[in-house]
């Protein structure tokens, strides 16, 4: 008898079924959309630490920083961080009430994903609307 | 039979019963950002377009300070969870993975310093 390895067979690696075989739904899709927040965020702390090591170092630095803040990628980039972070907030509730053993019917996930979703766009509005009004 | 020794039975302590230490302090600082957050948020927006004095009078006030720093504080410890369960899924090399929780600690430590020392430079100026 010949010693012959067994074939082991190329095996797919995760994430090979998204989009061929895996039918996104809106509960995995803000799931997804909870941990992509969060790494947006952990650099968006990068931006909240630059705003106030530029308020320590004085009006000139300031002002430096404010100029690009308020040019149009900054302020894409501020609109970008409100909602993520509201988004984040919003969701993050969500789990907390998973968390404590409530409304983790399918029915119930459904219904606290829409609503998480419409809270961070009216918050983000909400905030946005007072930055323009200030 | 029981593999536990004598000793520990005794005890009746169990494990370290730090199992869900990382579980359980991700959700504190969870609970305890979303008023901060909302805080920080909506008192950003009410200061866009702001002038360096005012802000700096805002940050100054004692109270407002304080609060700065909690959030501050809160936001980078909870990022450094969240960042370090994304890095145990994904980074499946394990010298990688030290590395790059390590990276995440070591940078989270700086950013937390360095803008909690900001707050404190303004407030006591």
């Amino acid at each position: 008898m010949s010693a012959s390895k067994p074939q082991v067979p190329a095996r797919p690696l995760s994430p090979f079924m998204l989009g061929q075989y895996y039918r996104f739904q809106l509960t995995s899709v803000l799931s997804f959309a909870h941990r992509i927040t969060g790494i947006g965020l952990s650099l968006g702390t990068l931006l909240v630490a630059t705003w106030l090591i530029t308020l320590a170092s004085g009006p000139e630095g300031y002002a430096k920083f404010q100029v690009h803040l308020n040019a149009w990628y900054g302020q894409a980039l501020l609109f970008a961080w409100t909602w993520a972070l509201m988004y984040h907030l919003c969701n993050g509730i969500r789990h907390l009430v998973w968390d404590a053993g409530y409304a983790l019917e399918l029915s119930s996930a459904y219904a606290s994903g829409y609503i998480s979703l419409i809270a961070s766009f009216l918050l983000t509005g909400a905030v946005w609307a007072l930055a323009v009004l200030a | 039979m029981s593999l536990r020794s004598p000793l520990s039975r005794a005890r009746g302590l169990g494990s370290a019963k730090e199992g869900v230490h990382h579980f359980w302090v991700q959700r504190v600082s969870a609970i305890a950002l979303v008023p901060l957050t909302l805080w920080f948020v909506f008192s950003l927006a009410r200061f866009a377009g702001s002038d360096f004095a005012v802000v700096q009078h805002w940050v100054a006030a004692p109270s407002v300070a304080v609060t700065l720093v909690l959030f501050l504080a809160t936001m980078l410890y909870h990022s450094a969870l969240g960042v370090q369960v994304v890095i145990e899924d994904y980074v499946s090399h394990e010298g990688n993975r030290i590395v790059t929780l390590l990276l995440s600690k070591f940078v989270h430590a700086i950013v937390a310093a360095a803008s909690i020392f900001a707050v404190l430079k303004v407030a006591l100026a």
